[in-house]
C-alpha cells in the first residue's frame, strides 16, 4: 500500500503531507508557548513589582539579575544556526551533499553551544541559590527557558538523525530527503523564533 | 514554496537573501540590547522590544521558513493560530484590568 | 460481492500472512486496527468510569452505610468496613470525570470512530502518517495506565476534581502528580492524532471529493481536530506549570499568604489560582465541543441514511460547524462568572456564549428537518440517533441559563450544572456513539448486531438515563451543591429533594443492567452475527459503497474510488434506486 502525496505535493493544496503535518504541529506549538506567555503576562500584570525580591534584594530590572551579554551571545548563536540550517537545505537543493554535511554539522554544533551557554547561565543562578521557588520571576525564567531548551534538545536530536543515519536516504530518494531537511528546518526556525520573543521579554523588560 | 523544481540559479538568489536576513537579524539583536540598556520607562521599552522582536520573527518566518512563497493553506494556518494567540493575550489582559484596581503595565 | 463476511477476520490483504501477530494486532499501523484498539480501550474505560460512579451513587443514596456485596473488597484506607471515606469519594469523583472525558468519550469519538471511518469515507488507503497513528494510540494507552495506576500510590488518586483547580490541586497528595503526568501523555496523544486527521482530510480525499462533497461526519472530525490541535496546548502549558508548582515549589498558582490547616504555606506566593482556571477552561470549553461534534456527525450520517433523504441544508450545517469551532475559543470564561470578573469581560463572555448557541441550534434544527417527509426506517442506529436529538436539546437549553451571569451565579457549582452537562454527554453523546457502533459494526466485522437486543438496549438506556439526570436538575435548582459526600443530607435546604438521591442511584444501576444486552450483543455478534452485505444499509458514502465489509487489509479499497456527487443523494429523482453512491459513475448508474 502506498500513501499518496508523501513526496510530491497534492495539486490542489500545493503541499505534501509531511509539510502540512509539520505546519500543523507548529500551530499547536504556537499555542503551547502562547499559553506559557499568557501565564507570564497574567502573573506579571498582577505582580506589585517585577522582578521583585530575589535573594533578599528588591530588584528593579530583570537585566540586573540575568546575564544579558550571555543571552545576547545565545541569540546570535541561534540565529546563526538558523542560517546554517537553511543553507543545509539550499545545499541539497543545489545537489551539493558535501556542503549539506558541513552546514548541518555547523547547525548541530551551534545547538550544542547554545545549550552549553545556557547550562553555564543556569549554573551561575544555582550557585547564588537562585532557584525557581525563589519568586515568580525566576519561576517564569526557568520554566520558559527550560521548555525552550527541551525544544532545542529535540531539534538537535532530529538534526543528528538527518546528519548520520537518516542521510542514507540521499542516495535512494534525494527528493524526499531534501523535503525532510526543509521540514526539520521549519521546526528549527520555530525554536529560534520562540527565543526571539523570549529574549527581550524575559531578559530585557 | 512548493517542492517542485528549484533551479540552481533560483537557489543562489535565495542564498543571497538569507545572508541579508542574517545581517538584519544580527543588527536588530544589537539594537534590542542597546535599547535595553537605555533604561527607558516601561511602556516605550515594551513597545520597542516587541516591535523589534516581531520584525525579527517576521523575517525568520518569511524567508527561512519560506512563508513569502508558501501555499495559501499554510498561510491560513499561520494566521489562524496567530489570531487565536492574540485573542488569548488580549482577553487575559483585559480580564485583569477590568477587575478594577490593577493597571496594565502602568498605562 | 457480498461474501467476504464468511472469511475469518484479518485474512484479507495480500500481504496479510507475512505479518506477525504483533505487527498485525498490537503495533499495527493500519487505521482500522488502531481504530478498533481505541474502541476497545475506550469502551473499557467508559465501563470503568461508570463503575466508579455506581459506587459513588451508593454513598449518595445511603450515606454512611456499608456497600453491600463488594464493600469488603476494598482496603481500609478507602472503605473501612465497606463504608466509603470522604477522601475516597473525592478520588472516585475526580477520576470519574477525568476518565469519562479524556479516556472514554474523546478516544471513542475521535480515536475510534475518527480513525476507522474517516479514511474510508474520504476514499483514502490509510491515514497520512500511519506510524504516528500507532504512536498516538500507545501514548494514549500509557497515559491511561498512569491514570489508573494513580489509585495505588500513597493517599490514592487525584481528589481535586476533573478541573484540578489550584491551589487545592497543588497541595494535594501524589495522585495529583500522576494525574498531571497522565494528562501530558493524553494531550500529546491527541496532538499526534489531530495532526494526522487534519493532514489526512486535507491531503488524501479521493479524486473528485471537494470539501463540500465530504460527508458531514468528516467535517465534524475536521473541526474537532482543529479544536484538539489548538486548544489542548495551553492546558499542556498549564499542566507543566502545575507540575512545577508541585515538584519545584514554584508559585504560579499559589497566592501569597495562603493558609492551609491553620498554617501559612511556605511558598514564595504571588501566583494566581485564576490563571489555572483561565488556562484550564481555554481548553475545556472547546473540549465540550470535542465531546459533541463527532456525535453530531454520527447522528447526521445515520439520519440521512435512515430517512432516505439528503441532509437538510448541508452547506448551512457545515458553515455552522466552522463558525462554532471559531467561537468555541472565545467563550471560556463563562465558567468563571463568579471569579469576580468585571462588567466588560462579563458582557463579552455572555454575548459570545449566546452567539455560540446559534450554530448549535441551527445544526439541531437542520437534523430535525432532515426527518421531514422522509420514509424513515426505524433501525437500531436510527433509534439512537433520534434519541440524541431531544436529549442534546435538553442539554443545550439547560446550558443557556449557565451562560448568563445573573442566572449562573446562583446555579454555579450546583447539581444543576451536573445535570446540564450530563444531558449533553451521556444521553446526548453516548447515545450517538452507541448508535455509531450499531451503524458501523457491519462494516467493521462483516456481521450485523441483533436488532431485538439493540432495541432493549436503546429503550432501557434512554429511560434510565433520564431518571438519573433529570432529578439532578431539580436538586440543583433547589440549591444542592455538586461534589457533596453525603448527597446534601446536612443541609436544611436540601431536605425536600433528598428523595431523588435514591431514585437516581437505582436508575444508575438499572442503566448498568441495560448495558448487559449491549455487551452480549457486541461479543456474540462478532462471531455469530448474520452476515452483512458490503453496503448493508444501502448507503451513499464511500465506506459503504466502495469498500467491502470489512475493508481489504492494508489499503482499504480494491481500487481507490473516484467521487462524482454529493454525499447524501438519497431518493434522487434521476436515479431509480433510492440511493446513489458517491462513487458510481453517472453513465452506468445501477451497477454496484
Ligand atoms: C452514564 C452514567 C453516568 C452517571 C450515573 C454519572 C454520574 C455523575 C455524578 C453523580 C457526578 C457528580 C459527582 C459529585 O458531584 O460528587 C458526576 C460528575 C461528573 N461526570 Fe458523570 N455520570 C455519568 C456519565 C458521565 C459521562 C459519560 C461523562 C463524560 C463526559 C461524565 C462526566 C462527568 C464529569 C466531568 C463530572 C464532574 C466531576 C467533578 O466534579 O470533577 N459523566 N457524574
Ligand atoms: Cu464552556
Amino acid at each position: 500500500m502506498q500513501i499518496p502525496f508523501t513526496v510530491a505535493p497534492r495539486p490542489d493544496t500545493g503541499v505534501n503531507n509531511a509539510k502540512l503535518g509539520v505546519w500543523l504541529f507548529l500551530a499547536s506549538e504556537v499555542m503551547l508557548f502562547g499559553g506559557l506567555f499568557s501565564a507570564y503576562i497574567f502573573l506579571r500584570i498582577g505582580a506589585p513589582e517585577w522582578p521583585g525580591m530575589v535573594g533578599g534584594h528588591a530588584y528593579e530590572r530583570a537585566s540586573d539579575i540575568l546575564n544579558v551579554p550571555l543571552a545576547t551571545l545565545n541569540t546570535m548563536v541561534l540565529i546563526g544556526s538558523s542560517v546554517t540550517m537553511v543553507m543545509s537545505w539550499a545545499s541539497l537543493a543545489m545537489q551539493r551533499f558535501d556542503r549539506y554535511r558541513l552546514y548541518m554539522g555547523a547547525t548541530i554544533a551551534l545547538g550544542f553551544v547554545f545549550l552549553v551557554v545556557k547550562a553555564f547561565e543556569y549554573g551561575e543562578k544555582f550557585s547564588h541559590g537562585y532557584l525557581p521557588a525563589e519568586n515568580n520571576f525566576l519561576a517564569i525564567y526557568f520554566v520558559l527557558t527550560g521548555l525552550h531548551g527541551l525544544h532545542v534538545i529535540g531539534g538537535i536530536l532530529v538534526n543528528m538523525y538527518f546528519m548520520w543515519p537518516g542521510a542514507r536516504m540521499w542516495k535512494t530518494d534525494p527528493k524526499r530527503f531534501t523535503n525532510r531537511i526543509e521540514i526539520a528546518g521549519l521546526y528549527w526556525h520555530f525554536v529560534d523564533l520562540v527565543w526571539i520573543f523570549l529574549f527581550p521579554t524575559i531578559y530585557l523588560l | 514554496m512548493s517542492d517542485t523544481g528549484h533551479s540552481i540559479e533560483e537557489i543562489k538568489k535565495h542564498v543571497r537573501v538569507y545572508m541579508f536576513v542574517f545581517a538584519s537579524l544580527a543588527v536588530l539583536t544589537v539594537v534590542t540590547v542597546v535599547v535595553g540598556y537605555l533604561e527607558l520607562p516601561f511602556a516605550p521599552a515594551l513597545i520597542v522590544a516587541l516591535l523589534i522582536a516581531t520584525v525579527k520573527a517576521g523575517l525568520v518566518a518569511a524567508y527561512f521558513m519560506h512563508l513569502v512563497s508558501e501555499e495559501q493553506i499554510v498561510r491560513w494556518l499561520v494566521w489562524l493560530s496567530l489570531g487565536l494567540l492574540l485573542a488569548m493575550f488580549l482577553i487575559l489582559s483585559v480580564y485583569y484590568v477590568d477587575q478594577g484596581g490593577t493597571e496594565i503595565f502602568g498605562f | 460481492m457480498a461474501d467476504h463476511a464468511a472469511v475469518p477476520e484479518g485474512h484479507h490483504g495480500e500481504d496479510g500472512h507475512h505479518e506477525s501477530f504483533w505487527r498485525k494486532y498490537i503495533f499495527s499501523t493500519d487505521h482500522k486496527v488502531i481504530g478498533i484498539q481505541y474502541g476497545i480501550t475506550s469502551l473499557l474505560f467508559l465501563l470503568f468510569g461508570f463503575s466508579l460512579v455506581m459506587l459513588m451513587r451508593w454513598q449518595l443514596a445511603y450515606p454512611g452505610q456499608p456497600v453491600p456485596l463488594i464493600g469488603w473488597l476494598f482496603s481500609d484506607d478507602t472503605m473501612p468496613g465497606g463504608v466509603m471515606l470522604p477522601e475516597f469519594y473525592n478520588q472516585l469523583g475526580a477520576m470519574h470525570g477525568t476518565i469519562m472525558v479524556f479516556l472514554g468519550i474523546v478516544p471513542l469519538a475521535v480515536g475510534a470512530f475518527g480513525n476507522y471511518v474517516v479514511p474510508l469515507q474520504i476514499g483514502a488507503p490509510d491515514m497520512a502518517f500511519p506510524k504516528l497513528n500507532m504512536a498516538s494510540y500507545w501514548v494514549f494507552f500509557v497515559g491511561g495506565v498512569i491514570m489508573l495506576g494513580s489509585f495505588f500510590v500513597p493517599a490514592g488518586a487525584a481528589k481535586a476534581g476533573w478541573t484540578s483547580y489550584a491551589p487545592l490541586s497543588v497541595i494535594e497528595s501524589m495522585g495529583q502528580t500522576m494525574w498531571l503526568i497522565s494528562m501530558v501523555f493524553l494531550i500529546t496523544s491527541s496532538l499526534l492524532g489531530a495532526v494526522n486527521f487534519l493532514t489526512t482530510i486535507v491531503q488524501l480525499r479521493a479524486d473528485g471529493m471537494g470539501f463540500m462533497q465530504m460527508p458531514f461526519f468528516v467535517w465534524a472530525q475536521f473541526i474537532t481536530s482543529f479544536l484538539l490541535l489548538l486548544a489542548f496546548p495551553p492546558l499542556e502549558a498549564a499542566a507543566v506549570l502545575q507540575l512545577s508548582d508541585r515538584l519545584l515549589d514554584t508559585s504560579f498558582f499559589m497566592p501569597s499568604g495562603l493558609v492551609v490547616s491553620g498554617e501559612v504555606v511556605d511558598v514564595a506566593g504571588g501566583g494566581s489560582p485564576l490563571l489555572w482556571q483561565h488556562l484550564f477552561w481555554f481548553l475545556a470549553h472547546p473540549e465540550v465541543y470535542v465531546l459533541v461534534l463527532p456525535a453530531m456527525g454520527i447522528v447526521a450520517e445515520i439520519i440521512a441514511n435512515n430517512a432516505r433523504k439528503p441532509l437538510k441544508g448541508y452547506k448551512v450545517l457545515v458553515y455552522s460547524l466552522v463558525f462554532l469551532g471559531f467561537m468555541s475559543f472565545i467563550v471560556w470564561a463563562h465558567h468563571m462568572f463568579i471569579t469576580g470578573m468585571g462588567q466588560v469581560m462579563s458582557t463579552f463572555f455572555q454575548t459570545t456564549t449566546m452567539i455560540i448557541s446559534i450554530p448549535s441550534v441551527i445544526i439541531l434544527t437542520a437534523l430535525f428537518l432532515s426527518l421531514w417527509g422522509g420514509s424513515i426506517r426505524f433501525t437500531t442506529p436510527m433509534l439512537f440517533a433520534l434519541g440524541f436529538l431531544p436529549m442534546f436539546g435538553i442539554g443545550g437549553l439547560t446550558g443557556l441559563p449557565l451562560g448568563l451571569a445573573a442566572t449562573d451565579i446562583p446555579l454555579h457549582d450546583t447539581y444543576y450544572v451536573i445535570g446540564h452537562f450530563h444531558y449533553v454527554v451521556a444521553p446526548g453523546t453516548i447515545l450517538a456513539l452507541m448508535g455509531g457502533i450499531y451503524y458501523w459494526f457491519p462494516k467493521m466485522t462483516g456481521r450485523t448486531m441483533n436488532d431485538t437486543l439493540g432495541k432493549i438496549h436503546f429503550w432501557g438506556t434512554l429511560v434510565s438515563m433520564n431518571f438519573i439526570f433529570f432529578p439532578m436538575l431539580i436538586q440543583g435548582l433547589a440549591g444542592v451543591s455538586r461534589r457533596l459526600y453525603d448527597g446534601g443530607q446536612i443541609y436544611a435546604h436540601a431536605q425536600d429533594v433528598l428523595v431523588y438521591n435514591e431514585v437516581m442511584s437505582i436508575a444508575a444501576w438499572v442503566l448498568f443492567v441495560f448495558q448487559i444486552p449491549f455487551i452480549v450483543n457486541l461479543l456474540v455478534s462478532m462471531k455469530k452475527g448474520k452476515a452483512a452485505a458490503d453496503n448493508h444499509w444501502n448507503a451513499t458514502t464511500l465506506e459503504w459503497s466502495a469498500a467491502p465489509s470489512p475493508p481489504v487489509g492494508h489499503g482499504n479499497f480494491r481500487d481507490l474510488p473516484t467521487v462524482y456527487r454529493d454525499p447524501y443523494e438519497y431518493s434522487h429523482p434521476d436515479h431509480d434506486e433510492d440511493y446513489w453512491p458517491q462513487d458510481v459513475p453517472p453513465a452506468e448508474a445501477s451497477e454496484n
